[in-house]
């Protein structure tokens, strides 16, 4: 089987972000691994483990610089990378059909993993247009898996705890949760071997996707700043509670 | 005239409060507002939905075994839109409208922004966060129908009379391929209420020091009607599930208030809360950087301030 892996090379959630001109940022910041692709590769490596022949592939819509960042994945356990090379951003919708183009000229997928979202821009929705582009079932959020003969089992959280088990007919798309498994970190030999593991480059351009006139384009970014004037509650711990039951009454009325 | 729906999520058969921002969002002059229900509940809701403005109902029938059915519930929702030719669609950013409203926008083909906090309905903009909530984006949509995924209690809700009619849209024949539910529940005592959408929420960091100091907050919470939440290294310990966890790789909150219990206030966790109305920081660390990111804070122990609070709480 053929699990291929959609990784995005994101800022690091602690890099300063600041904005340029009206709506980009400035990408001279250290960019990583989404972190809930980290799931999707550790759970794709772990389905190679217990079915042989397996062969898990990474793929990447990024800028040159996202090899880096394909690179981790390979060292992650993913056996080869593919990398779709862009030049300008794009929406998730031109993003699922280049990422969908790519992996029906590679090969033939079983599994499709995604992570839930992605945190720079948290579109929630890739992995869904992925599915529909081709006809595949999708889940997301995903915090248990089984692979069976030819279904997936399948454990997705919703909020408050409660969680539906899907039974997914194969291939499938799936876009993975926090609780799936703990990512399993490269050692030093995984890194070393990841530098000879093959990455294709493909260039956007040559993948003929159409222009249409539905998307998202981002027109202004502006940074949240946060005016809280902090004060401080003094006093023993009666006074303390008092107040805080005072401010809950009267200042945010909640009581 | 334009048509604007609403999908209104419902527990245990009632209108949740997030809804209510929701439609106050919505509402304009030259639209008539659509709610859909996907449930055989529209009577019993019809009084909530017209006082804030709702005028048209649509009970979409679906066969039994589909009820709960993400990719089902999306077809026919896809459906309803187009005979009702809706050309916006609002939708709630929970963990059920992450499962729904994408699977739409897919099968439409149509734009979405999620975990909006505003929408321009003239100019087809929606703000949101990214980057971890260090930004606020706003976003062009383009297309025949724009989705939006609404942050919970990021609008206040205001009323609006209304008379509605109630339409039945049977979708009993519509059926996922593909994908089928083998069971759903399991809901932990922890978050019984609900986190994405509380009022207050209470929650704990590395300052509880285990998994037992977490039934302080649970009783603290039962008193101010609040929901419990977690930083990533409660829950990375196991004193508590995952689901309770708020940051960047948990749940996204905009609560009325947000009380920090022995969290220091990382960029991670302040992602997934730095939009609450207020903050309320209790740490016994002055160097703490929560305690200059708040409104109030309290440079005590924890363990000792929020027992207290629960007695007084108590005796009235
Ligand atoms: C990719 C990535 C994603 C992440 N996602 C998240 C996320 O979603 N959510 C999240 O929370 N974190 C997340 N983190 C982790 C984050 O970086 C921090 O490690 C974490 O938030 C710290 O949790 P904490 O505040 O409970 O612990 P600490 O930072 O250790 O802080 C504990 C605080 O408690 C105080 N304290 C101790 N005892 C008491 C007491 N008795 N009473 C009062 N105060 C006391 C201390 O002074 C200290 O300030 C993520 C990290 C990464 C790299
Ligand atoms: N440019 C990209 N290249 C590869 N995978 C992507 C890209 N953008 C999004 N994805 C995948 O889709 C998931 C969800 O992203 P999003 O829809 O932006 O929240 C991510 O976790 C990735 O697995």
């Amino acid at each position: 089987m053929q699990i291929y892996v959609c990784i995005k090379h994101v800022p690091d959630s602690a890099a300063n972000i600041s904005i340029i001109g009206k709506n980009s940022i400035d990408e001279n910041v250290n960019f990583l691994l989404n972190p809930y692709d980290e799931h999707a590769l550790t759970e794709a490596a772990r389905i190679k483990n217990n079915l042989p022949g397996t062969e898990v592939i990474a793929v990447c819509l990024g800028k040159a610089d996202a090899e880096k960042t394909l690179r981790s994945a390979l060292a992650m356990g993913a056996d080869r990378g593919i990398l779709i090379a862009k030049e300008k951003n794009y929406d998730s919708r031109v993003t699922a059909l280049a990422l969908k183009a790519a992996i029906e000229h590679d090969g033939k997928p079983g599994l499709i993993f995604t992570g839930k979202e992605s945190i720079d821009e948290g579109g929630m929705q890739t992995m869904f247009r992925i599915g529909a582009l081709f006809d595949f079932p999708v889940a997301t959020n995903v915090v248990k898996l089984d692979i069976e003969a030819d279904r997936a089992v399948v454990v997705c959280e919703l909020s408050g705890g409660i969680t539906h088990t899907y039974e997914m007919s194969l291939p499938c798309v799936m876009g993975t949760g926090r609780g799936l498994n703990t990512p399993r970190y490269p050692t030093f030999p995984d890194v070393v071997k990841s530098k000879k593991k093959p990455v294709q480059k493909i260039a956007f351009t040559d993948l003929n996707i159409k222009a249409s006139l539905a998307g998202m384009r981002v027109i202004e970014l502006k940074p949240l700043y946060q005016a809280r004037q902090p004060k401080e509650i003094k006093g023993d711990a009666t006074v303390v509670a008092k107040e805080l039951i005072r401010i809950l009454k009267q200042e945010a009325k909640v009581l | 005239m334009k048509n604007i729906g609403v999908i209104i999520e419902l527990d245990k058969g009632r209108v949740k409060e997030a809804n209510l921002g929701m439609i106050t969002l919505a509402r304009a002059k030259d639209v008539k507002l659509f709610a859909f229900v996907l449930d055989k509940q529209a009577i019993s809701v019809k009084a909530v939905l017209e006082s804030f403005g709702i005028t048209t109902i649509v009970e979409i029938c679906l066969a039994k075994d589909q009820q709960n059915n993400p990719a089902t519930r999306a077809k026919a929702m896809i459906n309803a839109i187009k005979k009702f030719n809706i050309s916006m669609v609002f939708g709630l950013c929970t963990a059920m409208g992450k499962d729904f409203l994408p699977r739409m926008a897919a099968l439409l083909d149509a734009p979405l922004v999620m975990d909006c906090f505003f929408v321009d309905l003239e100019q087809k903009t929606a703000r949101t966060y990214q980057y971890s909530g260090k930004i606020i984006a706003t976003i062009q949509l383009s297309g025949q129908t724009l989705l939006f995924g609404i942050r919970p209690n990021a609008i206040e809700p205001v009323k609006a009379q209304e008379k509605a009619r109630i339409l039945k849209f049977d979708s009993s024949h519509v059926f996922a391929g593909g994908l089928r539910v083998l069971k759903s529940g399991g809901a932990e005592k922890s978050t019984a209420i609900n986190l994405a959408e509380a009022d207050v929420i209470i929650a704990g960091g590395r300052g509880m020091k285990n998994s037992e100091n977490f039934n302080i907050l649970f009783q603290c919470a039962s008193k101010i009607n609040a929901a419990v939440g977690a930083s990533r290294v409660a829950v990375d310990s196991g004193w508590v599930p995952y689901s309770m966890q708020v940051g960047q790789t948990g749940e996204k909150v905009s609560p009325k208030v947000y009380i920090a219990c022995g969290i220091s206030g990382s960029i991670q966790h302040f992602a997934g809360m730095k939009t609450s109305g207020m903050i309320i920081a209790i740490n016994t660390d002055e160097n703490a950087s929560i305690l200059s990111n708040c409104d109030y804070y309290v440079k005590k122990d924890a363990l000792e301030i929020i027992p207290v609070l629960t007695r007084i709480l108590d005796n009235g």
